[in-house]
């Protein structure tokens, strides 16, 4: 039915091994594609339609928007560019654009693959990454008694970055508790609550500041069920923002990842949209095993449709945002949108990244990592961790330790510098990888 | 056949065993006595209980059973370090067995127990096994903690012990978590978080205090104080070591740790205290006749008379001897016939931990996750279940 590119053509095909892939120089061995005409009503119906071709050298037919992609796949499916429904995830997904233009690819679909904007407007008003963990924790606590918050102001103030707002009034001081500026004991005490069943969350008021609790989480959160022989389980959630925001300073700018990384026994997982925030805040709290989930202080405000429907993402499972063929970004958090805007700038030169944000900090989701891989043979890693010992250090070995024969180049990792953020607002920006540099390493790997 | 006659003359042993352990030293008789404490109690912002304690000959022989089992595995866990079966960290409760019964005593299985890693003598109290403690110091499969855990993490969920924790005062404040969920789920039951005097000078403990005053959570904080922070005395790591009133604001109570009817009393006391008001300190003066652990002599920083001259006026064991023969409840030969039993129960726990298997090595791997919600690491092509965290 559809004259399909090459580039969805190798993206749907099964011979992932194939080292042949287009790229400007080579021209791809099937005709040229048309640009596409809108389908037929009965399949579906889209205002937007844009194919990206390399091959004939960037001819962008965007009727309404220009920068913007999406690719039409073989079966029908619409995909947006920015926001790939992962096909793997069994449950009720949106796809949504996380950007300021308007919304018209924003669709709600019962099943994949059938997307009718008109028909089936979306009834959930935007909300932001804040609103979107607060919904995710209203539910969980209105769900099971047992879910419990625990953080210095998350009561009466309503929490510092307002994520606990109208919880106390609603469920009771011992419920939503306030603690005083103790984190060390406060978090043992959530892991002894959590020992007898209790489901408690640990906000921490900024990442940093719990690394004064990190005995208690490494040796009693993590490592009680082991040591117990499996008596224990402790089902607790930690949570906090944390990465480098606008000029906080040394110490309210700190990473966490890559310290909570080694220790055994717990999962870590980073949102990055309110869509993700939500579905990883529940997932966490459902599940029985401590779990560190990593917050930005920047992306709080960052606005999004929510689906109305209850929905649990997978704690383990990589996001694919943008499927391509030359290069796989892998980033998390913050990061995701310097890529994205490095993308913007990396297409309009002809490149086509594969970005995947990974979510998962531990364990790694080496399936859906190792086939982009395996497709693109090139791997950049864009982290906010800093570059000794960070995510994209134990994401490189892991890598390279699995999939070195798929490699074309060495992994390209770009990551903080090895310095205190500083406080001055330029001397701040050049601590963390800026689009620029992500795209210039871009550049630099596919030559 | 052969099989079935070793089966059923294994059947018979432990039958004979504890028929002729417990013949002479059970009574069903339950005539309260009445006994005067070794000392009288001092309260910190606190009306102290009365010295009197209300005891029964059953509670009284029970002590005396029970408090010769521990000395007992503790001394015999000495001599399985000495003989190398038990490695790493070895520490031993002996002379402080009066704590663990006393509070016993005055509580219920419902109760919360956590203490640090002196915990082999508190694991019995709750109901632990001899065999399930020998074979966990020993690293088998059989043990309380299926061998992954060692001497410093003992467990009983069933019983409310929560063990077992090798980081000095980490576990206060995870006592006072456990005192929140009793808070939180409004059963009438209280939680003792133990610790030592070297312990009483974390930071922790008081964030955990403040808290639990602040919400008037069921904790009893309990100070096991045996006057040795590992080699460094209480005077010499404390400005002030009365650590009963180290609360300030929640009130202590100073119990002598080596008489397990004012353990008792003095747990009793707490317990309707916590239910009603919030946190109370217990400090137990206590002493341990071995060394901070199996590496230490324990007699490099104090005299060998000092030990001796504890073991002579103040041990526990003997205190509820002199009570039982002083009541007439029970024989010199009784007694020490009844040591020899405990003795043998000891020795045959051991044959039969040390008979025990290895934990396999895909134990390796489980318990490290719980599972649930798929954690499941998959290798790199979801063919290769790498590593599956059940």
């Amino acid at each position: 039915m559809w004259l399909c590119s090459p580039l969805i053509h190798s993206y749907s095909s099964t011979s992932l091994s194939s080292r042949h892939r287009p790229n400007r120089h080579n021209p791809p061995p099937s005709p040229p594609p048309h640009p596409l005409t809108p389908p037929p009503r009965s399949s579906f119906s889209v205002k937007v339609a844009c194919l990206i071709d390399l091959s004939s050298n960037l001819e962008v037919h965007c009727i309404e928007r220009k920068t913007s992609f999406f690719f039409i796949h073989c079966d029908g499916s619409l995909t947006s560019g920015l926001n790939l429904r992962n096909s793997r995830s069994a449950r009720l997904s949106t796809n949504a654009v996380a950007t300021k233009q308007d919304n018209v690819t924003a669709s709600t679909a019962s099943k994949p693959g059938v997307t009718n904007v008109d028909e089936t407007p979306p009834s959930k008003p935007i909300g932001n990454i804040l609103e979107a963990l607060r919904e995710g924790l209203e539910e969980e606590m209105e769900r099971d008694p047992r879910v419990c918050v625990m953080g210095e102001d998350v009561g009466h103030y309503g929490g510092s970055y307002k994520v606990t707002k109208g919880l106390a009034t609603k469920y009771g001081d011992l419920r939503v508790l306030d603690t005083p500026i103790a984190e060390n004991s406060f978090t043992g005490m959530a892991i002894g609550a959590a020992m007898t069943g209790l489901r408690p969350i640990v906000e921490g008021m900024n990442m940093g500041f719990l690394l004064l609790a990190f005995n208690q989480i490494s040796n009693n959160c993590g490592m009680l069920h082991y040591t117990s022989g499996g008596q224990f389980k402790i089902p607790i959630v930690i949570r906090g923002p944390g990465g480098v925001g606008r000029q906080l300073g040394a110490e309210h700018s700190q990473r966490l990842e890559s310290y909570f990384q080694s220790i055994p026994g717990i999962q870590m997982v980073a949102c990055s949209t309110p869509y993700n925030a939500k579905g990883l805040m529940k997932a966490a709290i459902r599940s029985d095993n401590p779990v560190i989930l990593f917050e930005h202080v920047l992306l709080y405000n960052l606005k999004e449709r929510i689906p109305d429907e209850e929905y649990v993402l997978n704690l383990e499972e990589a996001e694919m945002v943008r499927p391509g063929e030359h290069v796989t970004i892998l980033t998390y958090s913050r990061m995701r949108y310097h890529v994205m805007q490095a993308a913007k700038t990396l297409v309009n030169k002809g490149y086509d990244p594969e970005v995947i944000d990974i979510r998962s900090l531990k364990p790694f989701d080496l399936y859906t990592i190792g086939n982009s891989v395996k497709k693109t043979h090139r791997v950049v890693i864009v982290e906010e961790c800093m570059r000794t010992g960070g995510i994209g250090a134990s994401l490189t070995a892991s890598i390279n330790e699995n999939f070195h024969d798929y490699l074309d180049a060495p992994i390209v990792c770009l990551s903080s510098q090895d310095v205190p953020t500083p406080y001055a607002g330029t001397l701040e920006e050049w601590t963390v990888v800026q689009p620029a540099q992500i795209v210039a390493a871009v550049e630099q790997l596919c030559r | 056949m052969a099989q079935l006659t070793r089966r059923s003359a294994n059947l018979l042993k432990p039958f004979s065993a504890s028929v002729s352990a417990t013949r002479h030293l059970t009574t069903s008789d339950t005539t309260p006595i009445t006994v005067e404490t070794s000392l009288p109690f001092t309260g910190h912002k606190i009306e102290p209980p009365s010295r009197s304690v209300e005891t029964t000959p059953k509670e009284l022989l029970s002590f005396f059973r029970d408090m010769a089992l521990m000395r007992r595995m503790e001394i015999a866990a000495d001599s399985l370090y000495k003989a190398k079966l038990i490695r790493g960290f070895c520490h031993l409760y002996d002379g402080q067995e009066a704590v663990s019964v006393g509070m016993e005593a005055a509580i219920t299985k419902k109760d919360c127990i956590i203490t640090a890693y002196r915990d082999h003598c508190i694991f019995l109290g709750r109901g632990g096994t001899l065999l399930e403690t020998f074979a966990e110091l020993m690293g088998r499969k059989d043990g309380c903690s299926k061998g992954k855990g060692g001497s410093m993490h003992f467990y009983k969920k069933d019983s409310g012990f929560y063990g077992g924790h090798g980081i000095v005062g980490a576990q206060v404040p995870l006592g006072c978590g456990l005192a929140f969920a009793q808070k939180y789920s409004k059963d009438e039951n209280v939680t003792f978080a133990m610790y030592g005097d070297g312990a009483a000078n974390q930071g922790q403990l008081f964030e955990a205090l403040n808290m639990s005053a602040l919400w008037d959570l069921p904790a009893i904080l309990v100070c096991e104080n045996n006057h040795y922070g590992m080699g460094t005395a209480e005077w010499r790591a404390a400005k002030s070591p009365a650590y009963y009133k180290r609360g300030d604001y929640a009130p202590g109570l100073k119990v002598d740790g080596m008489d397990a009817l004012a353990v008792k009393q003095a747990c009793k006391f707490a317990k309707e205290h916590a239910l009603k008001n919030g946190p109370i300190i217990l400090e137990m003066d206590t002493y341990r006749y071995h060394g901070h652990s199996m590496s230490d002599p324990g007699s490099t920083y104090r005299t060998r008379d000092e030990i001796s001259g504890i073991r002579q006026e103040r041990d526990p064991i003997e205190r509820i001897k002199k009570l039982i023969l002083s009541h007439d409840l029970a024989t010199e030969k009784e007694l020490k016939d009844y040591e020899k039993e405990v003795r043998k129960e000891v020795d045959e726990a051991i044959a039969k931990a040390k008979e025990c298997a290895l934990p396999d090595s895909s134990e390796l791997f489980t318990n490290v996750y719980k599972k649930g919600f798929g954690v499941e690491s998959f290798g790199a092509d979801r063919k290769e279940l790498r590593a599956v965290l059940p």
